[in-house]
Formats: C-alpha cells, sequence, structure tokens
C-alpha cells in the first residue's frame, strides 16, 4: 500500500484517514479519495487515479486512424458522440479535410443533443448524491430515453454511437429523424420547467448546495478548470463561442454564468445551458441544409482505413463537450498509425482544484462537490 | 416567500407525475415501463450488435470469400478466417472457418464498413446470452452465416439496397460477357 | 484566434534575450530546458498574450529524445494556442515543472511522468498517476516491452504455488528455461501490421 502524501501530519489523536472508494456508489465508478479528517471536517484529500486505467493511448497508436474512433466512445461514454467530434475535429485540422455543410449541421445537432442528455444525467446523479434518491434522476431518465431513442434510430447505438468519420458522419438524418428531434425540443421547456419547480427554490437542495465547494475564479483558471464548473465561478469562456468550430460560430446563443462559484451555482449553469443548447437546436433544425454528409475526397477511406495517411505534422484539436475542454493532440508520421496520440481529459483535469473545494467542509459535502465536477472515470483513468 | 414553499412546490410536482403516470398516454407522461420479455420495443433498422454472414438461397454459397479484410481491419481483432482449399490445395475463394469472438466485439460495425463483397453486416438480435464465459461466446461460421431472407427481414432497406446494387452488378457482368465475336487468344 | 509564431518569438527575444527559441512548425521550441518557467511565466504575465490558461500538457518519443509539449491559451483575451515544446535527451529526462506558474500542470505532468519518465522537477507531489507504484518502465515510450501475459515468470510461478495453484509441468520448464537464460517474458510485437 502506498503512502498518500498529505500535506498536513496525521498523528494526533483527532485525525483520521479513510479511504472513499475505489468501491462507493457515490464516487460515479472506480474513483478513490483518500480523505484526512477531524470530526467530520475533512483537512486534507488526495485524489487516486487508475482503478480503469486501459492505456487508451498507446492502444490508438497501435491502430489505424479510422478504428480509433469506437475507442474514444468509450472515454466518456455518457456522451459519446462529443468525444466523437473532438478526434474528428484534430485529425480533420491534421489532414485538412473540409467536411460538407449538412454534415456539419448533423455534427451540431447531435453535439448539442448529447449535452443536453449529459446535463440532465448530472443533475439527476448529483441530485442522488444529495439524497434526493432517484425521483429527480428517474424524471431526467426519462427526457434521456427519447433522445437516446434517437441516437439509436440514426446512429446505431444508443451509447457507443461511434458516427463522426473523417470528413462527415456515418448517416443522414431523415426528414422522420428531423420531426422527432422537433417534438423533443418542443416539450423539453415544459420538463425543464417541471424539473425546475422540484429543484430550484427547494429549501433542502440549497440548504445543501449553496456555499457549499466554492471556488474563486481566478484559483479556477490556474487550475485549468474548463466547462460548466469555470463558467459556474463566473469565468466566460465557452470554447464554442471563443473558437467557433465546426459551425458553432453561426449560431446565436448565450453563455450562461455563475456568480458564487458553489455547487448551486453549479447545478444551474447547467439548467441554464440546456435552455441554450434548445435554442441552438431550433436554429441548426431551421437551417438545414440538403446535401452530401461525406466529403468526396474521404469517402474512398472508409473502405481501405489503412490507406487513410494524414500527412507529416501534428494537431490540437479541442471542442466544448459537456464536461470540459476536451482536446485531442494527434502527431502524425505519414503511417496509417498515429505516431502520437493524447487526450486531454477534462474530468481528468477538473479533479485538480477538488482539494480546495473540500478543504473545511463536512465529509457529506465532499460528494456533493464530486457530483457537481461530474467526472466519468473512462475518460479520468483512459 | 415563507420557508417550506420550494418543498410544498416540488411534493407537487411529484402528485402531478404520479397521477399523470397512470392517468396519460406512452409518450405524454404516463408510464412506459415495457414489459419484456412479452412486449418488446420497437427495433431501429439501423441498430447494430453483432456481426453475421449473410447466404443466398442454400448456406453453402456464401456471399464471404475469405479476403480477410474484416479480420485486418477490426479494432479488437475478434474475427478469425481461414480459407478453404480444394483437393488440389488451391485456395476456393471460401472461408473454411470463420470465428468471431462476440466475448471481444464491441459492436462498432467497421466490418460491415469495409467490407467490399456485402458480406458480413450487423444483426439486431441482441439476446445472446452463453453458459460459458470464453468458448460459448466463440461463435463459428455456422452459428453467423444467415440467409439473405432474415437479412431483408432485420434490415429492409439496406438490404434491399445492397440487392439491387448486386444485381445491377450482375447484369453489368452478364453483359461483359455477352460479346459472342470477342476474338480469340492466339 | 490565433497568434503568429513569429510575433511571440520576436517579443521573447527582445524581451528574454537570453533565451534561446526556435520556431518548429507552428510551436516554439525552446531549446534549454531551464528556461521554461521564465518563457511561461513571461507569457502568462505579458499583457500583449496574458496567456493564463494551461491547457495541455504532455509528452511524446521520438527515439532519439523525449519531448514534452505545452498548449497556452488565453481567458482573458480569448486567443491561443501558443504551443510550448522543449526536448530533453532520454538518459537524462529533467525538465522543471510548471506547477509554480499554473496548477493545472500538477495531474497532467504526473500523467507524462508516468506514462514516458520525464521527471519534472520541483514538482510538489511527482508520483505515478495511473501505474501502481511498483510498476517498471513506462508504457507509452517506444521502447517500452509489454509483458507476455500468456508466458509465466518464475516469479509468478512461485507466488501461484504458494497460494496453493497447480502450474502445469512444461509452464514451469519454460519459466526455468527464461530465468536461465536472464530473460522476461516479453510479447512479441510484430514489426509491421500484417498483410
Amino acid at each position: 500500500m502506498e503512502t498518500i502524501p498529505f500535506s498536513k501530519n496525521t498523528d494526533t489523536a483527532e485525525m483520521l484517514e479513510i479511504n472513499f472508494g475505489p468501491q462507493h456508489p457515490s464516487t460515479h465508478g472506480v474513483f478513490r479519495m483518500a480523505v484526512q479528517l477531524e470530526g467530520e471536517k475533512i483537512c486534507g484529500l488526495k485524489p487516486v487515479f487508475g482503478y480503469l486505467h486501459r492505456n487508451h493511448e498507446q492502444i490508438a497508436e497501435n491502430l489505424p486512424y479510422a478504428a480509433v474512433m469506437p475507442y474514444t466512445d468509450r472515454l466518456d461514454y455518457v456522451n459519446a458522440l462529443t468525444n466523437n467530434f473532438g478526434y474528428a475535429l484534430a485529425v480533420e485540422k491534421l489532414a485538412g479535410l473540409e467536411v460538407p455543410e449538412r454534415a456539419e449541421y448533423i455534427r451540431v445537432i447531435m453535439a448539442e443533443l448529447a449535452r443536453i442528455v449529459n446535463h440532465i444525467a448530472v443533475i439527476g446523479f448529483m441530485l442522488n448524491d444529495l439524497g434526493a434518491f432517484f425521483t429527480p434522476l428517474l424524471y431526467a431518465f426519462r427526457e434521456r430515453e427519447r433522445i437516446l431513442d434517437i441516437f439509436e434510430g440514426v446512429t446505431g447505438s444508443r451509447l457507443m454511437n461511434n458516427f463522426f468519420r473523417f470528413g462527415g458522419v456515418k448517416h443522414d438524418l431523415t426528414e422522420a429523424d428531423l420531426a422527432e428531434i422537433k417534438k423533443i425540443i418542443a416539450r423539453f421547456p415544459a420538463f425543464l420547467k417541471e424539473f425546475e419547480d422540484l429543484l430550484t427554490k427547494n429549501e433542502i437542495l440549497c440548504m445543501r448546495c449553496q456555499n457549499v465547494g466554492i471556488l474563486s475564479a481566478g484559483d479556477a483558471i490556474n487550475a485549468g478548470i474548463t466547462g460548466p464548473v469555470l463558467r459556474a465561478s463566473g469565468v466566460n469562456y465557452d470554447i464554442r463561442k471563443v473558437d467557433g468550430y465546426s459551425i458553432y460560430n453561426r449560431f446565436d446563443f448565450q453563455v450562461p454564468l455563475g456568480k458564487k462559484g458553489d455547487v448551486y451555482d453549479r447545478y444551474y449553469v447547467r439548467i441554464l445551458e440546456i435552455r441554450q443548447s434548445l435554442k441552438i437546436l431550433e436554429q441548426a433544425l431551421a437551417k438545414i441544409p440538403q446535401g452530401e454528409i461525406m466529403n468526396k475526397k474521404a469517402l474512398p477511406y472508409l473502405k481501405m482505413p489503412r490507406n487513410f495517411k494524414p500527412p507529416v505534422g501534428e494537431a490540437y484539436g479541442r471542442i466544448e463537450s459537456p464536461k470540459g475542454e476536451l482536446g485531442f493532440y494527434v502527431v502524425s508520421d505519414g503511417t496509417p498509425q498515429p505516431w502520437r496520440y493524447h487526450v486531454r481529459a477534462p474530468s481528468l483535469i477538473n479533479l485538480t482544484a477538488l482539494e480546495e473545494m473540500c478543504l473545511g467542509q463536512k465529509v457529506a459535502d465532499a460528494i456533493v462537490i464530486l457530483g457537481s465536477i461530474d467526472i466519468v472515470l473512462g475518460e479520468t483513468d483512459r | 416567500m415563507t420557508f417550506g414553499w420550494g418543498v410544498f412546490k416540488g411534493m407537487m410536482v411529484t402528485l402531478k407525475n404520479f397521477v399523470t403516470s397512470y392517468a396519460c398516454k406512452r409518450d405524454n407522461g404516463g408510464i412506459f415501463t415495457v414489459q419484456y420479455p412479452e412486449e418488446r420495443e420497437k427495433e431501429f433498422e439501423n441498430f447494430r450488435n453483432f456481426p453475421f454472414l449473410v447466404y443466398d438461397g442454400t448456406p453453402d454459397k456464401v456471399r464471404c470469400v475469405a479476403c480477410g479484410i474484416c479480420e485486418r481491419e477490426c479494432p479488437t481483432k475478434c474475427i478469425h478466417i481461414e480459407m478453404e482449399t480444394d483437393a488440389a490445395g488451391k485456395p476456393a475463394r471460401k472461408p473454411a472457418v470463420f470465428d468471431i469472438d462476440y466475448g471481444l466485439c464491441m459492436n462498432c460495425g467497421l466490418c460491415e464498413e469495409v467490407c467490399p463483397f456485402d458480406s458480413i453486416f450487423m444483426d439486431c438480435a441482441f439476446e445472446v446470452a452463453a453458459a460459458e464465459r470464453l468458448d460459448g461466446l466463440v461463435f463459428h461460421k455456422k452459428a453467423l452465416l444467415k440467409s439473405n431472407e432474415y437479412f431483408r427481414k432485420v434490415r429492409p432497406a439496406l438490404a434491399s439496397a445492397i440487392d439491387q446494387k448486386r444485381k445491377a452488378a450482375e447484369e453489368k457482368k452478364k453483359a461483359q460477357a455477352q460479346p459472342p465475336e470477342a476474338p480469340k487468344p492466339q | 484566434m490565433d497568434i503568429p509564431v513569429s510575433e511571440v518569438k520576436k517579443e521573447l527575444e527582445a524581451r528574454l534575450p537570453d533565451v534561446k527559441l526556435r520556431a518548429v512548425g507552428n510551436s516554439l521550441l525552446v531549446e534549454n530546458p531551464d528556461d521554461l518557467p521564465r518563457v511561461a511565466l513571461f507569457l502568462k504575465e505579458n499583457p500583449k498574450f496574458l496567456l493564463d490558461y494551461l491547457s495541455s500538457v504532455t509528452g511524446a518519443d521520438y527515439l532519439s529524445y523525449l519531448e514534452s509539449v505545452y498548449h497556452l491559451y488565453s481567458m482573458a483575451k480569448k486567443h491561443g494556442p501558443v504551443a510550448l515544446r522543449v526536448r530533453v535527451p532520454k538518459n537524462k529526462a529533467r525538465i522543471p515543472s510548471l506547477v509554480t506558474v499554473y496548477r493545472s500542470a500538477e495531474l497532467q505532468e504526473r500523467e507524462a511522468y508516468d506514462t514516458f519518465g520525464i521527471i519534472y522537477e520541483e514538482h510538489p507531489d511527482l508520483r505515478r498517476l495511473f501505474m501502481w507504484e511498483d510498476f517498471e518502465g513506462h508504457p507509452l515510450r517506444k521502447d517500452y516491452a509489454q509483458e507476455d501475459s500468456e508466458t509465466l515468470e518464475a516469479a509468478d510461478i512461485a507466488w501461484l504455488e504458494a497460494r496453493g495453484v497447480e502450474v502445469p509441468p512444461e509452464m514451469k520448464e519454460k519459466a526455468k528455461a527464461l530465468e536461465a537464460a536472464g530473460q522476461r517474458a516479453v510479447a512479441q510485437k510484430p514489426e509491421k501490421p500484417r498483410n
């Protein structure tokens, strides 16, 4: 057993060292926190990783570019579509491939649906950790199920979509699919209102979440925190706005911001982000053009993935995944396999600030704070 | 606002959901539990699970020519193919062994995408269970072979497109083979 | 919004004249690793760039040397990236840590240490991130030899037998032969993909 180098000494009689996880229902997988306690107060906390490590990067370095796509599904398995998006973006940057207009719209529609799925699931799971046992989660899953049906009908799988291809997407959205998505979007605001009636003003939720796990804007930036957690701290940084990758610069949407950076703000920023995603979806569905879904130049590589050899060079593609900034760093040496492939996983790097969010809080709060950061162990441990 | 109003409002939401789940229709807030296996969800045509091999007519007329492209491109290397040889030891362009380890397969569908002979496709069947963990999940050629009729049943749109494509290719081949006055080689 | 590398280089050369820099593709190579924290701090605090956010730290193995790549962005000015890279020889892979400048490097440098064996000096807590403490080697290096999971070594057999597991004699013989030859059970990597 290795020793965890806590900053404080544990030799006093009041100090207690315990392990949260790796088998613990509220660590969202096999994540372990070594915690130092004084009574119920947290005095030190170190995350321990690696229980789900499978060396994703080396697997990818031994496979052709196209065969890595199904493996990226398994990073953040709650929203495989955005992982596909990031990887496709990085490789297209490397190979200089253009994506047809219709495919871009399909990508945005699918990615925003995935964001909605992720955010409602996360809010549900966070409330589960809080003790609101399964009621909000199942309300969320009821809506999630409809979106997953779309995913299943379009991509062929509910979770492991493997939908994006370099230079396009695998399947087209039919008129029936588009009508179904429109129906979902139309009924979503009513669900969100119900969800908010249930939660937002609930006194118990407010007491448990407000002023818990506060992270200041400066600390968040320095620790590389991204995504809703960063925006809850009041930093206006959304890569969809900043980079405007794909066709996000054509849509009109706001970046919701929190004020304090506590757990409640993170919850509320996610609710507001779902509203913005719905706004993007409405615009995308209104404007989606007819046309090709694959770049003609990339078409032969579908049949022969080993002929796809991007020119020597490197590319860093990043997207705003629902968890934060998901970056893919790909180096090509002109062979069918990437020489170096690296994933900048938001779930891992958002945990950098976990200790300072938890210090001085109670044990029960640590679980809520972890739930509000929103990690998926498939991505954290890779 | 008085303390407790938020909790009360939340309770009203749960009460409303309790009532609507019995009173409303399935797609309108009602219960949507499916009593599997008596009831079943509708299946999506695009849904993919594990690969299978298509044959035309009788099981000995497999489309697969054992070229090994799917074996090579499979990311998890779960396919194993050996080509059949005839009595003289010449390769017969037919698989003698075609195994897929369902325990390894990750349902990505790349084999279907790369196959140039329209032979391997993803199946919709999901009730695949075995009593054994290792050998029980390795499916051999006999279990993998399924007729074109079955393919047409589970994935009608794709199957009819493939059938048309194959028919057109066959006619083209026939038309090319037609000219009888082709000069004989010396 | 991209920042041209030449502009960053010009500014750095004017303000930090003793730092040797070279433009490599779309990135800046800091020739002497010891200069890296100074360069990073300058880019972070210079009002023209204000690169306050370190997005990604990663290692890479180029056979003759190891590399550490940093992607910097600015949240204040919403531009970037500026990619910095540092090259070190394999037998002396030591790079000063950037944790004092950017805390986001903390876990990522641990990951690069774990997978490439690059030692980040003055890192507050440089342990392996994913592997366990006794793990030998660094798995993302190109010369990393993967253990053959089907062949048992003498130590494995001793471990199994101590727990009452019967080991087939041919496996024992193989392990003995390996031990006599002073070799480890290493998986044979194919030189290139089949076909």
